[in-house]
């Protein structure tokens, strides 16, 4: 079974029916006309884009296009993660906690994966490194955007009761112990929500891809569990690694709560 | 015996003054709101920064590790927090005794807090600082929501407290008639400054 190509054509079509959806937006008066059109637009552009860079990388295999793909992949990433932050660290740590949090599982388990589990030779084979690491990062990526924002939130609206239990002796970590727990889980509902209900309700989007491509069911079943057991640790210890270093930054070395450390209140439009 | 003692202590825009707390002492501190009573309160607690000598008995401020300090200079807000569902998650070894003294029973324990009135609250708050056997009292208008029967349990208990634990207390109120009751030594904050005053 041979990839069926598609044509201009196919996709005009397609196209066309996301048009009369904004057309319609725009009558009830949604407010989102246009951002149904410039999404559309953009999605074209940054998939034509990204598709024609692949190409030339997967043309040349070099470690070093992989690694500049990887950076650039990352740093998008941490600045949608401070993006969706409410109330983000003031200065660089609003930028540098969500990169960091994501640079080391998401790098980490791509290789590992590529080099013991995958097995395959170079180990920097962009056709499966960059999907492989597109993915780790993309769900690291949600996961510490929540968690970060949930817990500097509960935070900020619980400041009396932290302060109140900094008074009562308790050190900086016990002060915040539940609202620490609570946004570490909230990062990783997502992950845990696909994987229970995979299969059951829809196929995951990297099996279907890859039936659609022409895999064999059970070979696409197998990747499809590689990836989501890669997902789920990249994210969740990118989320520990996160709310635990915002839990830290928060506190000053005599474990004062620092919400001046904190922006203010931007509206999240997101 | 001074246990408590502030040698060149400033804080937000307070000018340095100088400050001795003897144990079984009790002072008294007023001012105009906003004059920065809760500030000094929370700056003695290290919850806030301060420049200058702070030590309690042998011991610097900035040598003892935040939260033991924190559990001997024991700071009581104006409105006490509370998380758990119930009062009695809050306390680890609850002094039956002291929680008759000022009211209430072992029954109380099992209250769920959204019931708790802010009198309520605040005798509460009293008795959960005082488990973790602090040396200092820092109190921010303790009794302002009490009726005059429960003020005065508080006043007793702590003026109990102070002479047996032979602890030391600052005590912030605007209450005239409870300055004299309950303190020897009175200071207000004016124009930012802290100074001794005679009532």
């Amino acid at each position: 079974m041979a990839v069926i190509a598609l044509s201009p054509a196919d996709l005009a079509l397609a196209g066309i029916l996301v048009l009369l959806l904004a057309l319609l937006a725009f009558r009830m008066r949604l407010g989102m006309g246009w951002q149904i059109v410039i999404a559309s637009l953009r999605a074209t552009v940054q998939l034509l884009l990204i598709g024609m860079v692949l190409k030339a990388v997967f043309a040349n295999v070099q470690l070093v296009w992989l690694v500049l793909i990887g950076l650039f992949m990352l740093l998008v990433g941490a600045r949608e993660v401070l993006q969706r932050q409410q109330r983000p660290f003031r200065g660089h740590w609003g930028f540098t906690i969500g990169a960091t949090a994501m640079l080391v599982p998401s790098f980490t388990l791509t290789a590992l994966s590529l080099i013991a589990m995958i097995g395959i030779e170079p180990w920097y084979e962009p056709q499966y490194a960059i999907p492989l690491l597109g993915m780790l990062l993309g769900n690291t990526m949600s996961g510490i955007a929540i968690g970060l924002d949930r817990f500097t939130q509960t935070v900020w609206q619980q400041r009396a009761i932290v302060e109140t239990r900094l008074a009562l002796g308790a050190r900086c970590g016990e002060a915040v112990l539940e609202a620490r727990r609570d946004s570490i889980r909230s990062g990783l509902i997502p992950i845990i929500n696909s994987m229970s209900v995979a299969g059951l309700v829809a196929l995951p989007g990297m099996m279907t891809g890859q039936i659609l491509a022409g895999s064999p069911p059970l070979e696409a079943v197998k990747y499809q569990l590689l990836i989501f057991f890669l997902i789920a640790c990249s994210t969740g210890f990118g989320t520990i690694a996160a709310v635990w270093t915002a839990s830290r930054r928060l506190f000053d070395e005599r474990s004062r709560l620092r919400l001046d450390r904190l922006g203010s209140l931007r509206s999240n439009s997101h | 015996m001074t246990i408590f003692q502030l040698r060149d202590f400033m804080y937000h825009n307070i000018l340095p003054f100088q400050l001795e707390l003897a144990a079984g002492q009790v002072i008294s501190l007023s001012g105009p709101s906003g004059s920065g009573k809760t500030m000094l309160l929370r700056a003695l607690c290290d919850l806030d920064p301060h420049l200058g000598e702070l030590r309690l008995e042998e011991d610097l401020c900035q040598d003892t590790p935040p939260h033991l300090w924190r559990r001997q200079v024991g700071f009581l807000a104006a409105e006490t927090s509370w998380w758990f569902p119930t009062v009695g998650e809050h306390f680890s070894n609850c002094d039956l005794t002291r929680l008759a003294e000022l009211g209430f029973s072992e029954a109380t324990l099992g209250w769920d807090i959204h019931r708790l009135s802010a009198g309520e609250k605040q005798r509460l708050g009293l008795l959960r600082l005082l488990q973790n056997q602090p040396r200092i009292l820092l109190l921010d208008e303790p009794t302002t929501n009490l009726d005059s029967v429960n003020q005065q349990r508080v006043e007793q208990l702590l003026t109990n407290w102070c002479q047996r634990e032979q602890g030391a207390i600052i005590w912030v109120t605007h209450d005239c008639v409870q300055r004299r009751r309950i303190a020897d030594v009175h200071f207000d904050i004016v124009d930012n400054q802290i100074q001794e005053v005679r009532l």
